[in-house]
């Protein structure tokens, strides 16, 4: 079984990466709407999905973030993807699925899921 | 919420807003007796007398936005609906406890829920508060404490996925390995 013990090499195994990193700059902001709306609609599998998927890819220039509630409670679960120009892409109704196609199509390759915007959704 | 550990998610994100450094989270259960109780408690600013008489009312919330605020009076529901009860005590400065017991064997039980998950989520959206979880069953517990994780990291961000999810695994291993005892 785990104990806590185990986390040194860990600790050892990141601090070396962390020195790569270091000096990367943040291209995407993907910020997922956790408060209670978004919560019972299904936020915590959707932002689970998404942090695992920057893991699983190495996007070094992707910051993933929670924030309260967006405002439009019957959307959730609501992403938001802020690019570093200052655009925003406002996501609605939000998978674990979903989430890795808009990593996929708009983080990586540049393209917006419009199928998944609000505009398409409203 | 599908599961109570989506309200746990819910009402430790008002500790986090209330600036808390430290919250508590603790999920102790007695099969002989079949009660389950749900704690949280953080240091944070607190509320006053009024406020607490006010917050399990659903059209009642600090937020300028909306008129409505739904965490407390949904988890309170939750307690109530197995012939369980809702404590909240609050003190200005000092902080906020909540309370929720449950008559487990209700029909109307909700599922505890993947609660890992919930510790999970709340420290990679605050690395920079401490979490304590504690699962108890008729006396055997596990404990995550996040200011022992620190210890051991050195400096290292704990919100950093190969932490997090060593972290999650080790809650889940714990947390199964006492439910197995006790069956």
């Amino acid at each position: 079984m785990k104990s806590l013990a185990e986390l040194q090499a860990i600790r050892d195994r990141v601090k070396n990466n962390v020195v790569v990193r270091e000096n990367n700059e943040i291209d995407y902001r993907v910020v997922v709407g956790m408060a209670t709306c978004g919560i019972a609609a299904g936020a915590r599998p959707v932002l689970n999905a998404c942090s695992e998927e920057v893991a699983k890819r190495n996007l070094h220039n992707v910051m993933v973030t929670q924030t309260g509630c967006i405002g439009i409670c019957k959307f959730e679960p609501v992403v938001e993807v802020f690019e570093a120009d200052g655009t925003k892409t406002t996501y609605v109704k939000m998978t674990a699925e979903k989430i890795v196609r808009v990593i996929n199509d708009h983080i990586v390759n540049g393209n917006v899921v419009t199928e998944y915007t609000i505009g398409a959704n409203a | 919420m599908q599961e109570l550990s989506l309200n746990i998610l819910d009402i430790a994100q008002n500790s986090v807003r209330a600036g808390a450094s430290l919250v508590e989270i603790s999920v102790v259960k007695n099969t002989a007796e079949k009660w389950l109780v749900i704690t949280l408690e953080d240091n944070g600013c607190g509320m006053s007398e009024e406020q607490v008489k006010q917050v399990v009312d659903p059209f009642f919330t600090t937020r300028t936005t909306r008129k409505i605020g739904l965490g407390i009076p949904f988890f309170k529901m939750t307690a109530e609906m197995t012939g369980g009860s809702f404590y909240i005590q609050s003190t200005p400065g000092v902080g906020t406890k909540v309370a929720a017991e449950y008559c487990y064997e209700h029909l109307d039980m909700l599922p505890l829920g993947d609660v890992p998950s919930t510790i999970i989520t709340l420290i990679s959206g605050s690395p920079e508060i401490d979490f304590v979880y504690r699962y108890e069953v008729d006396g055997r517990s596990f404990i995550l404490d996040t200011r022992e994780v620190r210890q051991m990291l050195e400096g290292v961000d704990i919100a950093s996925n190969e932490i997090l999810t060593f972290l999650r695994q080790m809650m889940e291993e714990n947390i199964g390995e006492i439910d197995l005892q006790v069956q």
